[in-house]
């Protein structure tokens, strides 16, 4: 099976998939925003292991993207930064999971 | 978390299924993120103090006994309800399944606890039962939390570490390590949920 896949140079399952949200830390983040109603840049860090750098650059690539939203708040004199998932963004993953299933499915074929 | 993809390309689907296990396990340590209830938490340690300040009014151990009873099932039902408020306010159906593992994570110990009162009862020795509680609840917290946020697996080791400080003291302090474990640990740590993980 495995052999059969690296036969084919560019899989066009694989090309074609959404590279937006295949990067692991922003799938971390669209998956963990999936199943909350939201989560603060906080508990988006300490849930993917992410740094800060590291986090703010991804999570604003899926907001260019319009895969999650952000809302900037004080909680009193600290700035609290909160994410939702988006419509699109519910979307997207259900499509990228589609997308994985019938990968593994063609693979084993 | 690496973000980089390795060199060698491995095999389609072990990509894709790797990929999966990803998306499901965050999925599953998100929802636990905030399955737990802050001021559930912080309910079930005020109807503890309340029944430790009986308990220690009781005059005799069925008394005494019948305090803690009547308190671990009022805190059981209180637990229930706040996490299903919680699931329910989040409208996410693997909040449920999350705070169901939890659930049945944290049962064996609690049955445990159950037989091993049942029969310290009957022989008398009741004066063992607060160590027994703190440690086991505090395994059950341990084991049902592991995949949760690292505050819980914490508060699992600090109540066992207040059980084993009532096995070797007297046991005429287990009100006391009962008040601390039950009362002041859950209030506290509940507070802190409520305030970083949304109620």
């Amino acid at each position: 099976m495995a052999e059969r896949a690296r036969q084919l140079h560019v899989p066009e399952e694989l090309a074609s998939l959404d590279r937006i949200i295949h990067e692991r830390v922003r799938l971390g983040i669209v998956s963990a925003l999936a199943v909350n109603d939201s989560l603060t840049f906080n508990e988006l860090k300490e849930l993917l292991s992410a740094t800060d750098g590291n986090l703010s650059v991804h999570a604003r690539k899926l907001e260019a993207a319009g895969y999650v939203s952000c809302k900037k708040s004080f909680d009193g004199r600290v700035p609290r930064t909160e994410y939702r998932i988006t419509a699109a963004g519910r979307r997207a993953l259900e499509k990228h999971l589609a997308h994985l299933t019938a990968v593994i499915r063609w693979a084993r074929s | 978390m690496n973000a980089r993809l390795p060199r060698t390309p491995p095999a389609l689907d072990s990509e894709a299924e790797s990929s999966i296990r990803f998306i499901r396990s965050t999925m599953e340590r998100a929802a636990s993120f905030t399955a737990v209830p802050g001021w559930g938490g912080v309910a079930m340690g005020v109807t503890a103090l309340v029944a430790a300040w009986l308990a220690s009014r009781a005059t005799t151990s069925s008394a005494w006994l019948a305090v803690w009873l009547v308190e671990a099932v009022l805190a059981c039902g209180i637990g229930v309800w706040a996490v299903a408020a919680k699931a329910r306010r989040s409208d996410t159906p693997l909040f449920a399944g999350t705070a169901r593992r939890f659930a049945t994570t944290l049962a064996p110990p609690i049955v445990a606890a159950a037989i091993a009162t049942v029969a310290l009862a009957r022989d008398g020795q009741v004066g063992l039962l607060p160590p027994i509680w703190l440690t086991l609840y505090g395994a059950g917290v341990i084991t049902g939390g592991a995949a949760s946020v690292p505050a819980v697996p914490v508060l699992g080791l600090l109540f066992m570490a207040t059980g084993a400080a009532a096995f070797f003291t007297p046991p005429s302090w287990g009100n006391t390590w009962l008040a601390i474990g039950f009362g002041g640990l859950q209030i506290v740590f509940g507070v802190y949920i409520a305030r970083r993980h949304g109620g």
